[in-house]
């Protein structure tokens, strides 16, 4: 295939992977056209409370990403917006590209007017669905672009409220999907994951507590602008648990579920494990693992996890939990002991493993996948971050500066 | 920069919460060329205003009183090398953080546009940088992960040079015929590619291989590097535009492994001897040549080990499991035994976990070597394992899963050896010569050990982080570096597996074009990617201090004999580190000056007093800080109406003389917020945050000597989440400020 070179690569999907091969692409001098589905960029990473091994915030990460962004005249970022379809042609792809509907159009300032009028209460998707908020908002305090966003399906009938609260001319309720059509070079794909649903583990109690959560909401539990405002608690009583037990390979590593290892799960549990006895000293933490997994200088992170007080790591596989009065009870095949013991938790988190999420990616781009739906890519289709294979934020991030790389290979050699 | 126009929005409750008229007459007393309200600044009608005036030429400079910098980027986004733009938060720090209608509300608001007036007054256009780049990536060092980045810089239409120290290419991995899987299938061994990608590159035209060569110097800066090589040949001499270091690993030294039976049997072998006994054409007990019926392998030999390697090497498990495949495969009945503390098979090596697990003959056993006994046949004493205590395990051949250590040379300790030579011949006393002695034995060591030989200031090689790598310390940035054109990649870039390091490697390509195509156009690169302003030094005040070219993270300051700093400008980032060092307050950016923020604290108004009102200056960072304050004024937390926030790019620009200016102006209260220092730092230009600390130690003497509170300065580490402590930071800190009464030199 010969690749115009004057034709911008396309990235789908704006999280650390997709932002990554963006701007390394961009600030070699490529042209680049980024796609989200999101209102906002950021994606899994910004879910996050900190980085391991670090306990930094992702959102510093991101800041200095949105400014390279906002900064940088040769990417053109697309959020609310789908890739609906791809066509290889000579020169590389003709690409549609579907917009939702605009309902908060690039007027908005973020001046926040119309969130107090609004009527409607929504779950709120950036906190994993475990707070609410108005349909119309600020999608997050860091969102990127600053602009609120409306869930339009939550509005009553007729209301206009939010509207009329505007005085920028932001608001477009009757605002239509449309689409376009974009040649582009080579396409990256960096659509990320999804947590291993909790609903598919209820034998270790996915689903059927509302005190067994996953790692992802633990995550939202301990960051600041979370459901709790960072106050870690149990989800039945909002009490602070005095016994928290960590679930490892919960679907990872199991040929029932996901047959591979998720590469960031025990790591994560160790960095939960922090956040837990940093606000509670006083509580028990409990982690059942098949392997500790922490390669390279993330080792550090195991030995400081490992010899803090009330925290105990037993090789062993949980197979049940269920609730126990206000508590949960758990069965674990105790390997080191050889046998069946029994332990008691006020809050189970499962750390679920990653799903990759090409969507209706696949498809569209024509693109082959693993026996696990992790993305196989070809000279033109350019694979990054989880949907590529399972790691960390910092092998994501190197992987998409590789797949920048390719991608440019493969749209044409001069930049 | 003169004329100033004056943009002042009243939109987002700007006009409803403030005097408007008050702020336009006080641009006219500023003396702005214009000052023009509108109801949406951002909006295109708004910014087409502001456009016309600047392309009209009716002002020089325009002065954005809206939202804060971080917010509507784009719509207020003019070209800096033409215009001299500056924003004033009226929003996020005045109207969104404090109570309408009020006093001291519409004071703050006067005072941050005096203050973003004045800065306005010093910021001139960039002057853009054209010099002549080089396109030419060298990398150095030809295993894996430098050859994938030479083909991936080839591709990308580069000239590339490639180094090897050895005779041949490949490295480490070259004689091996198989590789673990890293696409699919998952549960077989893959050929190994690499001797084809090293005729493949051998064939191409654009690339240049010199083995058996090492790097005798590089000189110059990214686009216009000059490599000496020492070849078989005689020296070579070629130009470079950015640099991979692509050096690799070296098992660790299974001699200090005697516990382990290294060296005391010859049955105890090493995994790279495993391979080359493989090589050679098979499987054979070192004492007497026959084919081993038992074979164990011990994991972790030296890793996750904090009397050898503290770190967990990242690849051993998964050559072993490379290895065990490749011996049940020749011979079926040979037994293998893994003695592992834990498994470590991330992502789908997992699968090729399983494969090799349901092997017969494949056992894998949890726990910890006691020790390895025997000569001919050994004995494996294990604990903590699930087989039960005391178990033995016999073997006929032992092979020690020997862990990784970096070939680096660790830049800034060869330099701290050499000035410490230095020092200790031309030292004033004989207790500062023989202060310097006792350093530089202790850093001899490193001496010799150079690899990339760069003439810098700073030191020959790139500095090493925790381990002996020169990793980038960033989880979301990890080719950052503090060598700008300079990227380390594969085992020696920080631990990884194969199929990594050559990714590794394809990354660390991207960014070395990457690097050059900056300096093609005149462009800084991260994190201020496309920064065209570079720093002036009027040397002519120069004393040779040498504090910038210590204190600079990136290295981009050479001295010349008499100490006078060299700026090599296609090293610099733009951090601004060197002009808060600068006691000559001589080195400024044509958009971020020591003057600028002077100019900025002479222009707020300081109550005298009688008024009680204190005033505050808060230097605030602006990646982390900054951004927290504004999520809190989002979220409409207030705070005490006395501090004026002053954004500056790093806590590490901080000059002293902002410090005694604000003093002697009678400001009660300087408080810094910065990002956080130490091991786990998060500043982005490394040490930013750690030398302003270091500053203010020694202004706080100075204080205590003025008869002034030392309280009266602070440093704050505050990161990017942490918005919810802002009100309580600035409170508490106006709060000490009342407590201390005025500052005594008000009036003066």
């Amino acid at each position: 295939m010969t690749a115009t070179p004057s034709r911008p690569l396309l990235v789908v999907g704006a999280g650390i992977a997709g932002i990554t091969a963006a701007l390394e692409a961009a600030e070699a001098g490529r042209e680049v056209v980024l796609v989200e589905r999101d209102a906002c960029v950021g994606g899994r990473v910004l879910r996050n409370h900190h980085y391991f091994p670090k306990l930094c915030p992702p959102s510093c990460g991101m800041e200095i990403n949105t400014r390279r962004l906002e900064r940088n005249p040769r990417v053109r970022v697309v959020t609310g917006a789908q890739v609906t379809g791809c066509r290889a042609n000579a020169g590389g792809y003709e690409v549609t590209i579907t917009h939702a509907p605009a309902y908060v159009n690039d007027r908005c300032t973020a001046c926040g007017a119309c969130t107090p009028v609004c009527p409607a209460r929504v779950k709120d998707p950036f906190n994993l669905d475990m707070s609410e908020v108005p349909a119309v908002r600020l999608p997050h305090p860091n969102a990127w672009p600053k602009r609120f966003v409306l869930d339009r399906q939550a509005c009553p009938s007729g209301c206009h409220a939010c509207r009329d609260a505007c005085t920028y001319d932001a608001i477009d309720l009757d605002a239509g999907e449309r689409t376009e059509t974009l040649q582009a070079g080579a396409v990256v794909l960096a659509t990320g994951w999804d947590p291993y649903p909790l609903e598919r583990l209820p034998e270790v109690g996915g689903g059927r507590s509302p005190d067994v959560i996953s790692n992802v909401q633990m995550e939202r539990l301990a960051a600041p602008a979370g459901p709790t405002g960072g106050k870690i608690v149990r989800p039945s009583d909002q009490q602070p648990p005095k016994r928290v037990a960590f679930v490892q390979c919960a679907g990872s590593r199991d040929v029932n579920h996901l047959p591979y290892c998720s590469a960031v799960c025990c790591l994560a549990s160790l960095k939960q494990a922090i956040y837990v006895k940093e606000q509670l000293p006083e509580a028990e933490v409990t982690i059942y693992y098949i392997d500790r997994r922490t390669p390279g200088r993330n080792e550090e992170m195991l030995g400081r996890v490992a010899a803090m007080d009330g925290v105990r790591l037993v090789k062993g596989k949980v197979a049940k939990v269920e609730p126990n009065g206000p508590g949960l009870a758990l069965r674990v095949e105790d390997a080191q002991a050889g046998r069946i013991v029994h332990a008691e938790a006020d809050l189970v988190v499962l750390a679920t493993g990653m799903v990759p999420s090409l969507g209706d990616g696949a498809r569209v781009f024509g693109l082959a996948c693993d026996d696990d739906g992790f993305g196989v890519e070809n000279s033109g289709i350019v694979v990054a971050g989880v949907a590529h294979r399972p790691e960390d934020v910092a092998a994501s991030t190197r992987d998409a500066t590789a797949a920048a790389a390719r991608a440019c290979v493969a749209a044409g050699r001069s930049a | 920069m003169d004329r100033l126009g004056v943009f002042l929005c009243t939109g987002c409750g700007i006009g409803e919460a403030l005097q408007v008229e008050g702020l336009t007459a006080l641009a006219d007393e500023l003396g702005a060329a214009s000052c023009r309200t509108h109801p949406c600044l951002c909006s295109p009608e708004g910014v087409a205003d502001i456009r016309a005036a600047l392309d009209g030429g009716t002002i020089g400079g325009a002065l954005v009183a809206a939202c804060s910098a971080r917010a509507k980027t784009e719509a207020f986004a003019f070209d800096t090398a033409r215009h001299a733009v500056e924003r004033v938060s009226l929003r996020e720090q005045v109207v969104w953080s404090h109570p309408a209608g009020n006093d001291d509300t519409q004071l703050l608001a006067e005072d941050l546009l005096r203050m973003g007036y004045a800065r306005l007054a010093k910021t001139g256009p960039a002057k853009t940088l054209a010099e002549t780049i080089e396109r030419t990536v060298l990398v150095v060092g030809g295993g894996l992960a430098g050859l994938t980045a030479a083909r991936t810089a080839a591709a990308m239409g580069h000239p590339v040079v490639v180094v090897e120290k050895a005779a041949a290419l490949g490295g480490s991995l070259a004689a091996l015929p198989e590789l673990v899987p890293a696409e699919p299938p998952y549960d077989v061994l893959h050929p190994n590619r690499l001797p084809q990608m090293i005729s493949e590159l051998a064939a191409q035209a654009n690339v240049r291989i010199f083995t058996a060569s090492t790097i005798a110097a590089i000189k110059g800066q990214p686009g216009q590097f000059q490599v000496d090589l020492a070849t078989p040949d005689g020296a070579v001499t070629l130009a470079a535009g950015a640099i991979v270091q692509a050096t690799g690993s070296r098992p660790y030294d299974a001699t200090r492994l005697s516990r382990l039976g290294y060296g005391a049997s010859p049955n105890v072998i090493t995994a790279p001897e495993l391979d080359a006994m493989l090589a050679a054409g098979g499987l054979k007990r070192p004492s007497d040549g026959a084919v081993p019926q038992r074979v164990v392998f011990i994991q972790c030999a030296g890793s996750r080990d904090p009397e050898h390697l503290p770190y967990c090497s990242a690849d051993c498990c998964s050559a072993t499991l490379r290895q065990v495949a490749t011996i049940h495969r020749a011979h079926p009945d040979v037994e293998t035994a893994v003695v592992y503390r834990d498994m470590r098979t991330p992502g789908q090596l997992e699968r090729f976990y399983l494969a090799v697990q349901q092997q017969p003959r494949s056992l894998f056993a949890r726990g910890e070597v006691v020790g390895v006994s025997g000569n001919g046949h050994l004995e494996v004493a294990l604990r903590d394992t699930l087989l039960g205590e005391g178990t033995v395990l016999g073997a006929d051949l032992v092979v020690l899963a020997v862990g990784l250590v970096p070939n680096a040379a660790d830049g800034e300790a060869i330099r701290i050896h050499r000035d410490a030579l230095k020092r200790s011949q031309t030292g004033e006393s004989e207790t500062q010569r023989e202060e310097a002695r006792k350093i530089a034995a202790q850093y001899a060591a490193h001496e010799g050990t150079e690899i990339l030989n760069l003439a810098y200031r700073q030191g020959p090689d790139l500095p090493a982080l925790r381990y002996g790598f020169p990793d980038s310390h960033f989880i979301c940035f990890p080719y950052e570096t503090r060598r700008t054109g300079i990227y380390a990649a594969g085992t020696v870039h920080t631990p990884m597996d194969a199929a990594q390091a050559a990714e590794d490697g394809a990354g660390a390509a991207m960014k070395a074009v990457q690097c050059i195509e900056a300096a093609t156009r005149g462009e800084a690169v991260h994190p201020r990617a496309g920064d065209i302003a570079i720093p002036d030094f009027f040397l002519q005040r120069c004393t040779q201090c040498k504090r910038c070219t210590e204190e600079c993270p990136f290295g981009t300051l050479n001295e010349d004999e008499k100490g006078t700093p060299q700026l090599n400008a296609l090293r610099c980032r733009r951090c601004g580190i060197c002009m808060g060092a600068c006691p000559e307050r001589i080195i400024s950016f044509p958009d971020y000056s020591v003057d600028a923020v002077a100019g900025m604290i002479k222009a707020m108004s300081v109550p005298d007093e009688s008024e009680e009102k204190p005033r505050i200056i808060a230097l605030m960072c602006e990646n982390d800080a900054l951004p927290a304050l504004d999520v809190a004024a989002t979220l409409r937390q207030g705070w005490n109406p006395w501090v004026r926030v002053i954004p500056i790019r790093c806590l590490g620009s901080t000059n002293i003389v902002w410090i005694a200016d604000s003093l002697s102006r009678g400001i009660d209260g300087v408080i810094l917020i910065g990002c956080k220092s130490g091991d786990d730092y998060q500043c982005h230009y490394v040490r930013g945050s750690q030398l302003a600390q270091t500053r203010l130690g020694n202004v706080q003497e100075t204080l205590q000597r003025l008869a002034l509170e030392p309280e009266r300065i602070r440093v704050v580490e505050l990161a990017h989440d942490e918005f919810a402590r802002v009100p309580a930071i600035l409170d508490e800190f106006a709060a000490t400020i009342e407590e201390l009464g005025p500052n005594p030199m008000k009036g003066f």
